[in-house]
C-alpha cells in the first residue's frame, strides 16, 4: 500500500525541554479523506496535531509530506509546502474585515487569488455577505468558517483542523460538519482534532484514538464507532 | 458684536492653537501607537526621536539657506523634510539593527523593552544636545502670517483679531496629509494590511506566510516620518530645543493612551483631547467672559484654572483618569 499523503510516523517528543508527551504516536491521512484524532482530555490529540505542523521539537520519529521527510521544516515553511493549519484559539485577525482575513490567508501566494476567493464564499456563503465586517464580530461558527476559509486561501494540499467545533452550540456543530464534508469533497484530505468523538468519528475516513500520548485505537471512522472498547470508554456506552 | 467678538477672542487664542497643537500631538501620538500595536513596548524615546529628526531637518535647512535656496512664503523646513525623514530613518533602523533586534530575538517581555527604550532616549537626548546645542532654536523663515491680528480687525471691524500662522495652517494640512497617507496605506496596501495582521495577531500572522522583519522595518520607516514631521510641525510653530521635545513625550503618550494604544484612529483623537484640554485649562478666559457675561457679572480675576506652567499635570490628570477607569482608552485600544 502506497505511504499516506501526510504521515507523523511513529512521533516521540514534547513541549521545549519538558516531558514526552507523544509516545510512538502515528497519525496519517490518506489523500481524499478525513481523517480524525480522538480521545480523553490531555491524551495528546491537539499536542500530535503541532507536531505534524512542527510546532514542537521530535526526539524520534518522522513527519513525511507526500513521501519527502519534512522534519527539518519551520511551521511557516510547512505552510508554503501546501500544508493549512487552522489553531484551535486566536485563529483570526479580530479587527481585520472577512475578506481581508481571506486576504492574509493568501498572503504567501503572489499570483491572482481571487478565483479561490470566490470558492470560498461559495463554501462559506455567510463569509461573502459579512465580508466587509469585522471578523470579531462575527459569532462563534461564523469565526470558525473565517479561520477554515483564511487556510484554504493558500489552496493547501492538507488541511488541518484543531478543534474546529470547541465552544459553538450543537447546530453550529453540525453545520460546521457540514461545511468540512464540503471542503473534502473538493478533495483536500482533512485532518481534525475532535471533542465530540461520536460525530467526528461519523464523518471520518480513518479515526485514531489516544490515550496518554499512544495510539489506543485506529480504524476507520465505522470500525471504531463499532468497536465495544472504544464505544464503553469514550463514547458513553 | 460682544458675541461674535467673544468668538474671534476664542478662535484666536483656544481654537486655533488647540488644532494645531492637537495634529502635533495626533501625529506623534500615531507613531508611539504603531510601536505599540506592532513592536508590542512604549517608546520612550519617541519625543528623541522627534528631535533627532528636526535638528536633521534644521541642519538640511540651515544647508539650503546657505545655498540661497528656499520655498518661498513657505517655510524652507518643509524642503528640508524629507532629508529630515531620511536620516531619522537610518538612524531608527540602525538603532533596531543594534539595539531592538537582539532584545526581539529574546522575545524579551514589553516591560525590558521599554526600559531599553529609555536607555535610547537618553543616547538620543545627548546626541542631539551635542550636535545642535541646547538653546531655543527657531527656524521658520517665510511668510509669517496668513492673516495677521491688525488685519482681521481692520477688516471686520471687530475689536478682536484673529491672527492664523502660516505654521499653524501648514500643520494642520500637513496632518491631514499624512493621516491620509498613512490610512490608505494601513486599509489598502498588501504591506498596510499585513502591518495590521501583524499587530492583530502575531502567531497567525507568522502561520500566514507574513514575515516579522519587513513588518519590523516598514514600521521604523513610517515611525521615523512621522516621528519627524510632528517634531517639525512643532518646532515651526513654536521653536525647537531638545529639552522641550523630552519634555512632550507627555502628552504624546496621554494622547495615544487616552485614544487607545495601538489605533490609530483612537492616536488622532486622543491628540485633540489632550490639546484642547491643555489649552482650555490653562487660558485665562476673562476675555472672553467679558464679551459674554453681563457687566456686574464680569469676572476680576483671570479666570484660568491653572498656569500654563501647569500645562503638562494636565494631560498626567487625564492620563490618570483614564488609566483607571477606561484603561482601552476612548476609541478601544489595548490596555497597557
Amino acid at each position: 500500500m502506497a505511504e499516506p499523503f501526510l504521515i507523523g510516523d511513529k512521533m516521540t517528543g514534547g513541549y521545549g525541554a519538558g516531558p514526552d508527551i507523544l509516545h510512538d504516536c502515528t497519525i496519517a491521512v490518506e489523500r481524499g479523506e478525513i481523517a480524525v484524532i480522538v480521545g480523553p482530555n490531555g491524551a495528546g490529540k491537539s499536542t500530535a496535531m503541532k507536531a505534524l505542523f512542527g510546532m514542537l521539537h521530535l526526539n524520534g520519529g518522522a513527519v513525511r509530506l507526500d513521501g519527502e521527510t519534512i522534519d527539518a521544516l519551520s511551521p511557516q515553511e510547512r505552510v508554503v509546502k501546501g500544508m493549512g493549519f487552522v489553531p484551535q484559539t486566536a485563529n483570526i485577525f479580530t479587527s481585520m474585515t472577512v475578506e481581508e482575513n481571506l486576504e492574509m490567508g493568501a498572503f504567501i501566494r503572489s499570483d491572482d487569488f481571487s478565483d479561490t476567493m470566490t470558492q470560498i464564499y461559495d463554501l462559506f456563503p455567510i463569509l461573502k455577505e459579512k465580508r466587509n465586517q469585522a471578523a470579531g464580530e462575527l459569532s462563534g461558527g461564523q469565526r470558525q468558517q473565517v479561520a477554515v476559509g483564511r487556510a484554504l486561501m493558500t489552496q493547501p494540499k492538507v488541511l488541518m483542523l484543531d478543534e474546529p467545533t470547541a465552544g459553538v452550540s450543537p447546530i453550529v456543530m453540525d453545520e460546521l460538519f457540514d461545511r468540512i464534508i464540503e471542503v473534502a469533497r473538493t478533495g483536500i484530505p482533512i485532518l481534525m482534532v475532535e471533542q465530540n468523538a461520536r460525530q467526528a468519528l461519523e464523518i471520518a475516513d480513518k479515526g485514531f484514538v489516544l490515550v496518554q500520548g499512544r495510539n489506543a485505537h485506529t480504524g476507520t471512522g465505522k470500525e471504531l464507532l463499532a468497536d465495544a472498547d472504544v464505544r464503553r470508554s469514550f463514547l458513553g456506552g | 458684536m460682544d458675541f461674535l467678538n467673544a468668538l474671534v477672542a476664542l478662535a484666536n487664542f483656544v481654537i486655533v492653537p488647540g488644532l494645531a497643537y492637537g495634529a502635533q500631538l495626533a501625529i506623534g501620538a500615531l507613531g508611539v501607537t504603531l510601536i505599540y500595536g506592532i513592536l508590542r513596548f512604549s517608546n520612550f524615546a519617541h519625543g528623541d526621536t522627534m528631535a533627532f529628526g528636526t535638528m536633521a531637518t534644521i541642519l538640511a535647512t540651515w544647508g539650503m539657506q546657505s545655498y540661497g535656496i528656499s520655498f518661498g512664503p513657505l517655510p524652507t523646513a518643509l524642503l528640508a523634510l524629507p532629508f529630515g525623514i531620511a536620516a531619522t530613518a537610518l538612524m531608527l533602523l540602525g538603532t533596531d539593527r543594534v539595539v531592538y533586534r537582539f532584545y526581539r530575538a529574546q522575545k524579551a517581555k514589553p516591560v525590558i523593552l521599554v526600559i531599553v527604550s529609555m536607555g535610547v532616549m537618553f543616547i538620543m537626548n545627548g546626541v542631539v544636545r551635542f550636535i545642535i546645542g541646547v538653546r531655543d532654536i527657531r527656524f521658520a523663515d517665510g511668510e509669517r502670517f496668513i492673516i495677521s491680528a491688525r488685519d482681521f480687525k481692520e477688516m471686520t471691524g471687530l475689536r478682536e483679531g484673529l491672527a492664523i500662522k502660516t505654521t499653524q495652517a501648514i500643520t494642520v494640512v500637513v496632518a491631514f496629509v499624512v493621516v491620509a497617507a498613512l490610512f490608505y496605506f494601513l486599509n489598502r496596501t498588501r504591506t498596510g494590511k499585513s502591518m495590521r495582521a501583524f499587530s492583530d495577531n502575531e502567531d497567525l500572522a507568522l502561520l500566514s506566510g507574513i514575515n516579522p522583519e519587513h513588518v519590523v522595518r516598514v514600521t521604523w520607516l513610517i515611525v521615523a516620518a512621522l516621528a519627524t514631521v510632528a517634531g517639525v510641525l512643532y518646532g515651526l510653530d513654536k521653536s525647537f530645543k531638545a529639552f522641550t521635545y523630552f519634555q512632550l513625550l507627555l502628552p504624546i503618550f496621554a494622547s495615544a493612551v487616552v485614544g487607545g494604544l495601538g489605533n490609530p484612529l483612537g492616536a488622532i483623537g486622543g491628540g485633540f483631547v489632550i490639546a484642547f484640554s491643555e489649552v482650555t485649562i490653562t487660558y485665562a478666559w476673562k476675555k472672553v467672559a467679558v464679551y459674554l457675561l453681563p457687566e456686574q457679572l464680569e469676572p476680576t480675576g483671570l479666570v484660568q484654572l491653572l498656569s500654563t506652567d501647569y500645562k503638562f499635570a494636565v494631560s498626567f490628570a487625564i492620563l490618570v483618569v483614564v488609566l483607571l477607569f477606561k484603561p482601552t482608552g476612548l476609541f478601544k485600544g489595548q490596555s497597557l
